[in-house]
């Protein structure tokens, strides 16, 4: 996983998207732009920290978890 | 009586929806899905550490700038393994200070490139040969390129290729040999002798009905 350590925790990019879920996007796409990752990048990622419970999508939205949220200020 | 057996091997065609797949690569795990919305130029070389390939990598690398201004993503590929990848980019930084900013798939068990037609056994049996596969934000394949093992890509032809369907795509219009951006396009030729008659008098440069041109 890129996004997700063998440990479970997330990487400098997994972080970038945390951080940008944290203010506010819901979706790949707002994502990628507040991140500055490639959208490829941002699907995958997202669907790795969905795996690794850091994550959760609910109706294609996505949301930290509460574990998620621990790893970002 | 021996049977004969001939096995029907199906190769990818421009205009068809690329196959999907999911595979391991140096930026994780992604499926070709991820890159929906995008334009994607899928290239396979023939093996890491190799020179032609270096080459490669080095010029796919320094246009990458020119591929993102084109809302186009690189995603290489090759038989090798992503400890292999890694090692082999990052001796390309250290010995050329050139990054390989793109992924790279590890198609060890080669589901991939046999769904791309990417093995050519008459080139090598083991090895994928240098395949270019342009698809589009729908991901419907465009364009497909391929070169013999000896010969490096042209990297400039690839992105002429997508200017020219990108501009087609937005003007409805053809592109003539050896054109490159802000030159004339072809207007499609009338398909009826009404449409014929016309065309002469609609202001195109025109050679003949046929074949006119102009400026997008």
């Amino acid at each position: 996983m890129a996004c997700v350590t063998p440990e479970g925790k997330p990487t400098e990019s997994g972080k970038k998207m945390l951080n940008a879920l944290k203010s506010g996007a819901t979706s790949p796409e707002e994502v990628a732009k507040i991140s500055g990752l490639p959208l490829f990048r941002v699907r995958s990622g997202l669907r790795d920290m969905v795996q690794a419970d850091l994550v959760k999508e609910e109706e294609g939205k996505y949301k930290l978890t509460e574990k998620g949220g621990k790893f970002i200020e | 009586m021996e049977e004969i057996r001939e096995e029907i091997i199906h190769f990818p065609r421009v205009g068809e929806v690329a196959p999907s797949f999911e595979a391991v690569t140096t930026h994780g795990t992604l499926r070709l899905e991820d890159f929906k919305g995008s334009w994607l130029v899928l290239f396979s070389h023939p093996a890491d550490f190799t020179p032609v390939c270096t080459t490669e990598f080095i010029a796919f690398s320094q246009a990458y700038p020119e591929f993102q201004k084109r809302g186009a993503e690189l995603l290489g590929l090759s038989v090798d393994s992503v400890s292999s990848h890694i090692a082999w980019t990052r001796n390309i930084q250290e010995k050329t200070g050139v990054k390989v900013p793109f992924p790279i798939i590890a198609d060890l068990s080669k589901e991939v490139s046999v769904k791309y037609g990417m093995i050519h056994p008459g080139e090598s049996k083991t090895e994928t040969i240098r395949c270019v596969f342009i698809i589009d934000p729908n991901q419907v394949i465009r364009a497909i390129l391929y070169y013999p093992l000896t010969t490096g890509r042209n990297i400039s032809e690839i992105l002429r290729i997508i200017d020219a369907l990108q501009t087609t795509d937005k003007y409805g219009v053809a592109t003539p040999a050896n054109w490159q951006p802000g030159e004339k396009v072809i207007v499609p030729a009338p398909t009826t002798a009404e449409g014929a008659e016309e065309r002469l008098k609609e202001g195109y440069e025109c050679v003949d009905w046929y074949l006119c041109k102009k400026s997008v």
